[in-house]
């Protein structure tokens, strides 16, 4: 991967020059500069809440710097719209795309281009050739809602090849993809980038930086920290630099000897998907034994949502013995039941369903322990308990919070987190099923919560880690399954198992499902 | 029953269909954006009356439809300024359209009851109203029965075959989608609402102008909310609003047939029930149905636009 | 000077009691050129319309007989609203509560007492909350939207009245006027203050307003109500049941609306006649929203739109304005007030524009 050789000296394709952005109580930006050659692959790095996305924003055009200027080879302009941003040659590759369900690949591209023409079997023709010749195949007249989530990307990636772009900003690409479809992905790249397209790659996996990128820059608290040559680094020096303080992993565990009795079981669940086209669950068998700690590896979209609703209660089963706690059938029981006898969850999503944003981080430990934890007096609320109990959660997990009646809303999403998980944690549950605990969460939070999953499983406590980070599992887990079209496939042992055939299993059987290929 | 007793309540169904389809074409437009206007009902009787008090004081009942339909859409403007740019809820907003219309309208109003004024003038099409059978039936109208088909085709066309209208479903379907992309959400659902209430205050002025051409309070009757519940059970597609339209024409016309024809024993007030005890039945075999219409809602039906930039 | 809109990172608690008092001086002002526009002495006609009516105490005592119905039904409605769940029928719920209530009392119209009253004001509440339930069970079972079968089943339970008051419930010695007998005296409210007509349904209305806002603050039901208004996968997860709830909203509302009808007839009105309400189950609406959905604050904005009928009612005798003022009035109270509550959620910047050409 050489940079594309140039007789004579070019301008930088892209120059950042002091740039900085603000937001109320927080500066997202400050003074960053850093320039991308042609054809060159950049790598922003820098992990949750370092200020990469906003960054990115402000060169497509959606948000406006409070300071500094941007250079387009080599001269300044002023980027004040997405739609100036593609007339420049930006394309850019959401972290959460900018797709429309309900609509075709025909016509979310059309939507992603300012001039799509008005013959649409020409755009559908243009549509099969480009994703054809760049290894990522798409039929225009699918609707999207009926596309996995790898394929989804591609719409996101051939909407920008459709317009020549000089410039491919990619924003965390490669979370919601198999290992096969990262490999894909990175050989597209590289053809773009001999072809003289350069690429802002922001990621914060060090991997795949050092396996792909040329170049890095480093963010860390919206500051530029440092720039390096990836391949002359090592994942951990970079981390070093990411995170600034002394690198503390969490230690990997080692295989648990003497699990205890079986906790929770799952035995033939199946279950039709809530919304219209979402993933039906097909026959879900799980056993997971007290003291262990066992994790579901999948890509989005592939039920694990469906999965935790189903385990939590919050859909009842069709078979009240199709969920077991410690023997007994809970099918049919509602998650405050299973609260009762020992089932305590943490959704994927913080804000809206494992926390109410508008109320006070006291309501919020209301909102799950009013039964387990006798916050209730008669049919009335016992404040005073539930408040004493949020304190607890604050000080135990390290949540930078005014206090305990600030609203949930207004934590960042590290602390709210460690509320959230602190707080299901304190409720000393036998069994604890976490979705996503480490999404989009500052390094130091992440370690904290991993930490102390592992500390709740050696008190004996059985839990179930669905993750999407596969490093996250492969640290936790003493056995690991893979979720893909609501199937779930057998537990393997973690120390054993090979990232291939995970990687495989998460593409579906035998590589990556070539579901609508033109 | 012979062509020529059916002809009249044939046309009437038309002049009872003409006011939901021109009100419910609007509203179509307005939710495929993704905003929720319960406003109907307000700005019907907005147009209503400033029509009527327009036509009686200018003398032209072209003059009174225009005006009817600023005046929907200064109703509109005032509810897209607070939900969209103040960002309130849709629903209390909607609401507070709709009663505001209501006591604008009755004091506004309250001068012209009784007033008397010229029924709309139909416009016969030369030669083809002479055509048998279809030639009264089809082209023997005023100009806002004929108005409310071409807007019909208008609003289709526009939806499925332009950009404008691949851009506004965009905007309703994912507005976060449609920003990141570039698109002014903002605009486009202020465009879609002032076209709403244009249509709205069109229909008013057909109920004051010519379906009972003079100005009574609250004329409108619960049309507005008739036409809300049409758009979900047409699942926001014009030629489906056109059938609901069609079909509650039908339904109103039934039962003033029904009583007139010497009364079937059935008390008048209870044959005046049928168009909302339809309506209910409307949408809850819609919500119901096998066919669940809920796919083609606009997923950001009634959800405020909070970009996080 | 540019202006910037920022998101506040908590809610303004100080905005939020401070803007219904915004909302409430702008109406005012609107007034005034309400009043200028129709030709009248603004200044004049906003004291007929404020101030005047509540200067006698028979006047504050019509105060609270509008205000009794306002409050009972808004304090319903605000636990819906606060669910999330919407209610809008209130009127149709009043008219059938009144005249099952009124039912129960013709049924007795000849005789005398001490069970009438609260028998009457079961049916009412019975007949109310039936009458919810059927946009309540359409919502559970179908998921039909209730603000349009609340409504709609408003016009039905109006024309209902009509053909009962017309016909089976005609009194046989009114010379054929489309009203019922008079209640006897067993089934008119006492009057709690002499020689006005506040009737007891007025303390009925305060005690309902504390104790809803028990309810709302206090009680594992109030927590529910507000969790699935407020995030309703939030409300799922913790176990509270939508359907239940909803339920437990719509039979209330529908039961203190029926209530608040059959006191109506019960109290001021004495009979059941076509016209029960001046529009007090849309009104709640209003008084609910301007009481920021808290039972204690929809006391003060019940009092507050009770003034307003006086106040139009007032002024069409004393200045010749049309009783349409007090409907543009609610509305432009309501308006303001969603308006201003953007202040209490966002806050509005001056920033000084970038140096050019940095």
């Amino acid at each position: 991967m050489e940079p594309v050789e140039e007789v004579v000296k070019q301008h930088p394709r892209l120059e950042l020059r002091g740039i900085t952005k603000s937001f109320p109580g927080v500066k997202a930006n400050s003074d960053v500069s850093f320039k991308v050659q042609p054809g060159e692959i950049h790598a922003l790095l820098g992990e949750n809440g370092a200020g990469k996305s906003t960054l990115v924003k402000q060169i497509y055009g959606i948000l406006k710097p409070d300071a500094g200027d941007i250079s387009w080879d080599g001269r300044e302009v002023d980027v004040p719209s997405p739609h100036a941003a593609r007339a420049l040659g930006i394309g850019m590759v959401f972290q959460h795309f900018s797709l429309f369900e309900a609509m075709t690949v025909l016509e979310n591209v059309a939507l992603g281009m300012d001039d799509p023409g008005s013959d649409r079997a020409a755009l559908a023709a243009r549509i099969r050739l480009v994703s054809d010749s760049y290894g990522l195949p798409l039929d225009p007249a699918r609707e999207v809602h009926t596309l996995s989530v790898g394929e989804r990307q591609r719409i996101e990636i051939v909407r920008c090849l459709l317009q020549s772009p000089r410039l491919l900003v990619m924003d965390e690409p490669t979370s919601v993809l198999t290992p096969q479809e990262v490999n894909r992905l990175f050989e597209t790249l590289r053809k773009l980038s001999a072809e003289g397209c350069s690429i802002l790659y922001i990621s914060h996996k060090l991997n795949e930086i050092k396996e792909l990128c040329d170049h890095a820059t480093i963010l860390r608290g919206g500051k530029v920290v440092a720039e390096c040559t990836p391949a002359e680094e090592t994942a951990r020096s970079m981390a070093q630099l990411m995170i600034g303080a002394e690198f503390r992993s969490v230690a990997r565990r080692e295989a648990v000897e003497n699990t205890g009795p079986l906790r929770l079981e799952l035995k033939t669940l199946s279950m039709a998907p809530e919304v219209a086209h979402g993933v039906p669950l097909k026959s879900i068998n799980l056993a997971l034994k007290a003291g262990e700690i066992l994790g579901i590896a999948g890509v989005a979209g592939n039920g694990q949502g469906d999965l935790l609703a189903a385990i939590a209660g919050e859909r009842r089963a069709v078979d009240a013995g199709a969920v077991m706690i410690d023997g007994k059938p809970v099918g049919k029981l509602g998650p405050a039941g299973r609260r009762k006898l020992g089932l305590c969850t943490v959704p994927e999503e913080r804000n809206g369903h494992g926390a109410v944003p508008d109320m006070s981080l006291t309501d919020n430990a209301m909102l799950s322990g009013h039964k387990r934890m006798g916050f209730l007096k008669g049919g009335f609320l016992d404040t005073a308990k539930a408040r004493s109990f949020a304190a607890e959660v604050i000080k135990r997990f390290d949540v930078r919070t005014p206090g305990t009646e600030t609203t949930a809303g207004s934590l960042s999403g590290g602390n709210l987190q460690k509320f959230i998980v602190g707080r299901e944690i304190l409720q000393k549950p036998e069994i604890l099923v976490v979705a996503q605990p480490t999404w989009g969460v500052d390094a130091a939070a992440a370690a904290t919560i991993q930490q102390a999953l592992v500390d709740l499983a050696a008190t004996g406590s059985a839990i179930l880690v669905i993750s999407q980070d596969l490093d996250e599992l492969l640290t936790l887990s003493d056995r690991i399954a893979v979720i893909n079209a609501g199937s779930l496939s057998e537990a393997m042992p973690t120390a054993t198992v090979s990232v291939e055939e995970i990687g495989l299993l998460m593409g579906g059987i035998h590589g990556t499902p070539e579901k609508g290929a033109a | 029953m012979t062509f020529d007793a059916l002809l009249p309540m044939l046309l009437t169904v038309i002049t009872a269909a003409t006011p939901l389809l021109l009100a419910s074409i609007g509203e179509l437009v307005t939710e495929k954006s993704g905003v929720l206007n319960l406003g109907v009902e307000g700005m019907m009787l907005a147009g209503a009356v400033i029509g009527f008090a327009t036509t009686v004081g200018t003398g032209s009942a072209f003059l009174g439809i225009v005006a009817a339909g600023i005046a929907g859409m200064v109703m509109a403007f005032a509810f897209g300024v607070l939900t969209l740019t103040l960002m309130a809820n849709q629903v209390a907003t909607g609401l507070a359209l709709t009663i505001f219309g209501i006591g604008l309208s009755s004091l506004i109003g309250a001068s012209y009851v009784g007033v008397p004024v010229e029924k709309l003038a139909k416009i016969e099409i030369p030669g083809l109203s002479a055509i048998p059978v279809l030639g009264p039936l089809l082209f023997d109208h005023d100009p806002l029965v004929y108005l409310s088909v071409a807007i019909t085709v208008a609003v289709a066309w526009f939806m499925k075959r332009t950009r404008g209208g691949l851009i506004l479903r965009a905007v309703g379907e994912s507005d976060l989608s449609a920003h990141s992309i570039g698109y002014d959400v903002i605009k486009v659902r202020y465009m879609a609402v002032l076209f709403g209430g244009f249509t709205s205050g069109l229909a008013g002025a057909y109920l004051s102008l010519s379906y009972t051409p003079m100005w009574v309070e609250g004329m409108t009757a619960g049309r507005g909310w008739i036409a809300l519940a049409l758009v979900a059970f047409a699942s926001w597609r014009p030629w489906r609003v056109f059938g609901g339209a069609y079909i509650f024409g039908g339904v109103t016309i039934l039962q003033l047939y029904l009583q007139g024809a010497g009364g079937i024993g059935i008390p008048a007030q209870v044959m005046n029930m049928l168009p909302y005890l339809a309506t209910i039945i409307v949408l809850t075999v819609i919500s119901a149905g096998p066919w669940r219409g809920r796919l083609d809602a606009p997923a950001c039906l009634g959800k405020p636009f909070r970009p996080a930039s | 000077m540019a202006l910037k809109i920022e998101a506040r990172r908590q809610i303004s608690t100080r905005m939020l009691y401070l803007t219904p008092f915004i909302a409430v001086g702008a109406t005012v002002v609107a007034g005034f050129f309400l009043f200028l526009a129709l030709g009248v002495d603004p200044l004049d006609s906003l004291y007929y319309f404020f101030v005047s009516p509540v200067e006698t105490l028979n006047g504050l005592a019509e105060l609270g007989v509008k205000a009794a119905p306002l409050i009972m039904i808004a304090v319903g409605l605000a636990l819906g609203y606060r669910a999330n769940i919407w209610n809008i029928g209130a009127e149709g719920q009043l008219t059938v509560g009144a005249v099952c209530g009124g039912a129960v009392a013709l049924a007795f119209w000849n005789d005398e007492g001490i069970y009438i009253l609260p028998l009457m004001a079961f049916a009412g509440i019975l007949g109310g909350a039936a009458y919810a339930a059927i946009p309540a069970f359409l919502k559970t079972r179908f998921n039909v939207n209730e603000i349009l079968t609340s409504l709609m089943l408003t016009y039905v339970a109006t024309l209902f009245l009509a053909v009962l008051v017309f016909g089976p419930l005609k009194d046989p010695e009114g010379y054929n006027f489309p009203q019922s007998r008079m209640f006897s005296d067993s089934a008119i409210l006492p009057i709690i203050l002499e020689e006005t007509r506040l009737h007891l349904g007025f303390l009925v209305a305060l005690a309902i307003a504390v104790a809803g806002w028990v309810l709302l603050s206090r009680s594992i039901i109030g927590f529910q109500i507000r969790t699935l208004g407020s995030a309703p996968a939030a409300a799922r997860y913790a176990g509270f049941d939508r359907t239940r709830l909803t339920w437990f909203c719509l039979l209330l509302t529908g039961g203190l609306a029926g209530l608040a009808g059959t006191f109506e007839v019960a109290g001021p009105i004495g009979q059941l006649v076509p016209n029960i309400s001046p529009g007090y189950g849309f009104t709640a609406i209003i008084v609910a929203f301007l009481g920021r959905l808290h039972p204690l604050g929809i006391i003060a904005s019940g009092f507050l739109m009770a003034l307003s009928y006086l106040g139009g009612e007032n002024a069409q005798i004393t200045v010749g304005l049309p009783q349409a003022v007090t409907g543009v009035f609610q509305g432009l109270l309501l308006f303001f007030l969603l308006a201003s509550d953007f202040l209490v959620r966002y806050r509005v910047r001056s920033v000084k524009p970038l140096a050019e050409g940095v």
